[in-house]
């Protein structure tokens, strides 16, 4: 074969989804991907999407998992939701994702798996390679699995499971070429992983090199593209997913306040990877403890709290209905206490491993009880670690628990993350009273706050005791008096109230007055901010965007925001929650929504043409 | 472990100012002066002893001592109690909880917080009836037994507490009668000295809702022919004279008269509560004649803390992390200009 040397065309940014079984090891091939593109110096977003079946059947089409990666010399502040390249492992793995890709982009297949019997398990009648189906796509047919076979021949201690597996780097190896990347890093990687099983840093290693060259010298690959580093801000960084970015949120916050960490949680789809990241460092002193259900993990971490810990708890949707008496006790006897809730497709079990915004009702008002809470939430995977850091500084300084919401799709997805140092972070006060002064109370509170002092067991004449009684506004003590109990519901709803001096005012992006303003809150915030730049810079002009990341309280100025456009579309991925807390707030305003109830991030295309519709 | 006092304490100093308000005549009273009586004999600090309940009149105990404590939400004390300890292993935790609040609605805590063997201390009130909902019966009620939710009597067999809790691992089981202060005393005493979890079932009589439940075994005057309180060491002997004994005969134990059939006093079981194999503990539990009160197991085990602290030290002196910012710049980084 002739080497062709082609000039790449240059891009600006490109979506790549990698998809096949479940046990085909899509993920790490995206990942890799994403990771090599970012310390190439490209902006990045990742978004896995994966079956809740460990291992479901074989080529079977509920069995597909994928993870789809963004990179930019660009902005990027989405996964993307037009595919340039698909790779697709099998029948199944094409059938469930052509829908995503764009006509006339690529698909790369692996035709060794195109028998007959993958083809039936796909519910294909026809084969689609053969069919004319794909008639508008560039598909490029390669013999992945044999060609991996083939180039590892030869090495040493293999089994055929190993060989079989090794297919996703042969892959892999293709779109580094494709994209002039460097296969280094990866190569890196295997010699890390696999130290103690060398035959597997050769086989990972063969592969990949074998998928890069044949791409090189294959003439059905016709061009090859070049993706410049994206201007980001000068700094360390580093690839972090959300719930990752979460656990180390608080790992700052509690350096950084001087108090220890203490983590009660009960595992559960998809907010497990914060208690496995907390669980690793028990040289910062972190207290990371498995508890037999949702309700042990709340309640252990109140009892931590009482003693003195920065205790949290992390869960998903059904676990923080499980949470919700105990989360009413923290919020009466004020106890600092944060709870993570990585948001899921609800109601009941739901959508186990999809995304969603549904859990936002639940959290301001799923207790019994005039019981409001700080609600907080995160926009994207990297900022998850601000607002860990945010939710356990709220805690402790307003004595009160925080929800901060996740989702999902952040909590999984990465991004690149400018490094924080603990230095850099802003001081976290706290409320401890350290010995005994002249007329102490348990419920003495600051002045400007109203958060309470926080005496703690081991502290001499500090004994006091607490409970879910009704507290006499001074002493603690159990009061039925009717106007003590009126005075106590008023001033737990102060406090939270009042911590609308203590946050950020809303801001907003493009535009501060005009014709449209786009609102999101939490995790939608890529999918929204990059819709409403390219609507802008299309020329429509004048729609503004805002993103809430403060739910209760809301941010002091919200209202002046919202008044100074013509039309307001809330934006959200569920049946409309946040757009009634805002309703209820601002009944005078007129609010429209966009819903998207699957399970689902919002997609780029499905919102500009939303926002152009109103805007026509 | 607990620090020594500085000052001797008296009773008085763990009373709080609140009016206690159980009703004239409850077993609870006991219960508290007992616990006000014994924690001076502890050596512990008064700051540092946390009371820690549920939901229930035994719950309302927190409220009456001058310690720190919390009185938390239904069922959950051994878990609010896990995270206090774990937070502090330096104090002195006490889960004070009933028959319906540990073993119904939190039996699930219950059992786990024995399984762990945290150095806890739960006392727990069991009147088997529920007392603070006015009367419905309870995981330990007896079957047929009368209530205001079984106006037929109850259909649902109770569980034995003691044997629930030895078939979740519990390392310390004493029993003792609720108008026996002397050796609920001694008895508190040696369950703050053991190291783990220790339970102390109390047979405590309500007198509004299961007046007499357990007179047939406390009552001064059947208390020394029914019940046989066991210490370690000693052999297995009662009645008001003292010529009653357990022995083994197979699989079971049965009671034996001394100086009747040849038995003497050396053929009757001695007590072993720190043996690890439980099978005579639980046989000891479920005895229903005599009822066997006292210290019934005692094994001393490692503890959750001990277990945690181990691994604590051996991640940090085998860690290159002392700070954050290692761990933030660690692994794969990378310079953005």
């Amino acid at each position: 074969m002739i080497k062709k040397t082609m000039q790449p065309e240059v891009l600006e940014a490109v979506v790549i989804r990698f998809v096949g079984d479940s046990g085909d090891g899509m993920q790490l091939t995206g990942t890799q991907f994403s990771d090599t593109s970012a310390m190439f110096g490209n902006d990045v977003a990742t978004f896995p999407n994966f079956p809740s079946e460990i291992r479901a059947p074989q080529g079977s089409l509920y069995g597909v998992s994928g993870f789809q990666v963004h990179i930019g010399s660009v902005e990027i502040s989405t996964p993307g939701d037009e595919v340039d390249l698909l790779v697709a492992m099998n029948p199944a793995g094409l059938k469930t994702n052509l829908y995503a890709v764009k006509p006339g982009q690529t698909i790369i297949v692996d035709i060794d798996a195109f028998n007959k019997k993958n083809l039936q398990k796909a519910l294909y009648e026809t084969n689609p390679l053969e069919d004319g189906s794909l008639q508008n796509y560039r598909v490029i047919e390669v013999s992945i699995s044999s060609l991996t076979k083939e180039a590892l021949k030869g090495v040493e201690g293999l089994d055929n499971k190993s060989i079989t597996r090794s297919k996703n780097m042969f892959a892999l190896g293709m779109v580094y070429w494709m994209y002039h990347r460097s296969t280094e890093y990866t190569i890196a990687f295997f010699e890390k992983k696999f130290a103690a099983k060398p035959e597997l840093i050769e086989s990972n290693t063969k592969a990949l090199n074998a998928g890069y060259y044949y791409a090189e010298t294959l003439e059905l690959i016709p061009s090859s593209y070049s993706i410049s580093p994206a201007k980001m801000p000068s700094g360390t960084y580093r690839i972090i997913s959300g719930n990752t970015a979460t656990a180390w949120g608080f790992l700052a916050a509690a350096e950084k306040s001087g108090i220890e960490l203490f983590l009660g949680s009960y595992p559960i789809t998809p907010a497990t990877d914060i208690l496995h990241e907390l669980v690793k460092h028990k040289h910062f002193g972190v207290k990371a403890f498995q508890a037999e259900d949702e309700i042990a993990g709340i309640t252990s971490a109140i009892g931590a709290s009482f003693a003195g810990d920065l205790a949290i708890t992390t869960t998903s949707g059904p676990g923080l209905s499980l949470k919700a008496e105990a989360l009413g006790l923290a919020m009466m006897i004020e106890l600092p206490l944060v709870v993570v809730n990585v948001q899921r497709g609800g109601p009941s079990t739901g959508l186990p491993t999809k995304t969603e915004q549904s859990d936002l009702m639940q959290a301001m008002y799923g207790r019994n009880g005039d019981s409001p809470v700080i609600v907080i939430a995160a926009s994207t995977p990297a900022d998850c670690f601000f607002y860990a850091y945010q939710a356990s500084k709220l805690a402790l300084e307003h004595m009160t628990p925080v929800i901060l919401l996740t989702d999902g799709y952040i909590a999984n997805g990465s991004e690149p993350w400018k490094i924080k140092r603990v230095s850099e972070m802003p001081e976290i006060k706290n409320n401890k009273v350290t010995e005994v002064v002249e007329n102490w109370h348990p419920y003495n509170r600051d002045e400007k706050t109203l958060a309470r002092n926080w005496a703690i067991p081991g502290t001499k004449g500090l004994e006091h005791r607490i409970g879910g009684l009704e507290k006499d506004k001074i002493t603690g003590n159990v009061s039925y008096v009717p106007e003590n109990h009126e005075y106590m519901t008023r001033i737990r709803a102060e406090k939270i109230k009042r911590v609308q001096n203590y946050i950020p005012d809303l801001l907003t992006e493009y535009a501060d007055s005009g014709d449209l303003l786009v609102v999101g809150w939490g995790g939608t915030y890529g999918s929204l901010h990059s819709a409403v730049q390219k609507l802008n810079s299309q020329g429509f002009g004048n729609i503004g965007y805002a993103h809430f990341n403060y739910i209760n309280p809301l941010p002091k100025n919200t209202e002046e925001v919202l008044s100074k456009f013509k039309r307001i579309i809330v934006c959200e991925l569920n049946n409309g929650q946040f757009v009634h807390v805002l309703r209820m707030n601002f009944g005078h305003l007129n609010f429209l929504q966009f819903n998207k109830i699957q399970g689902l991030p919002f997609g780029n295309t499905e919102l500009i043409n939303k926002f152009k519709q109103l805007l026509s | 472990m607990e620090s020594t006092v500085e000052k001797k304490y008296t009773f008085k100093d763990f009373a709080s100012d609140q009016e206690v308000r159980w009703c004239p005549g409850c077993d609870d009273y006991v219960i508290l002066r007992s616990m006000q009586k014994a924690l001076p004999e502890m050596g512990v600090k008064k700051e540092d002893v946390v009371f820690i309940s549920g939901i229930g009149c035994s719950s309302r105990f927190p409220y009456y001592m001058d310690t720190y404590g919390m009185h938390g939400i239904h069922g959950r004390a051994p878990a609010i109690a896990s995270g206090v300890k774990l937070a502090n292993p330096e104090l002195s935790v006490w889960v004070m909880t009933g028959d319906g609040d540990s073993m119904a609605i939190g039996g699930n805590h219950f059992i786990h917080l024995l399984r762990r063997n945290i150095d806890l201390n739960i006392i727990l009130f069991n009147n088997e009836i529920y007392g603070l909902t006015k009367g419905q019966f309870s995981p330990t009620s007896t079957v047929g037994q009368k209530t205001k939710s079984s106006p037929y009597g109850n259909t649902q067999p109770p569980f034995q507490p003691g044997e629930l809790a030895l078939g979740a691992q519990a390392r310390f089981f004493a029993r003792v009668g609720g108008n026996t202060p002397k050796e609920m005393t001694q008895i508190f005493i040696e369950a703050e000295k053991f190291n783990g979890t220790a339970l102390v079932e109390i047979l405590q009589n309500c007198v509004i809702f299961n007046d007499g439940c357990f007179s047939n075994v406390t009552d001064k005057n059947n208390r020394e022919d029914k019940q046989l309180f066991v210490e370690h060491g000693k052999p297995m002997i009662f009645g008001q004279n003292k010529d009653k004994g357990l022995v083994l005969n197979g699989l079971k134990l049965e009671v034996a008269t001394i100086g009747k059939n040849g038995i003497t006093e050396e053929d009757i079981l001695v007590h072993d509560a720190k043996e690890e194999n439980p099978t005579l503990h639980k046989m000891l539990v479920r005895l229903e004649y005599p009822l066997v009160t006292g210290i019934i197991r005692s094994f001393n085990d490692v503890t959750l803390e001990e277990r945690e602290d181990a691994l604590t030290e051996e991640v940090k002196a085998n860690s290159s992390f002392t700070k954050t910012d290692d761990l933030f710049f660690s692994g794969e980084i990378y310079q953005v200009h």
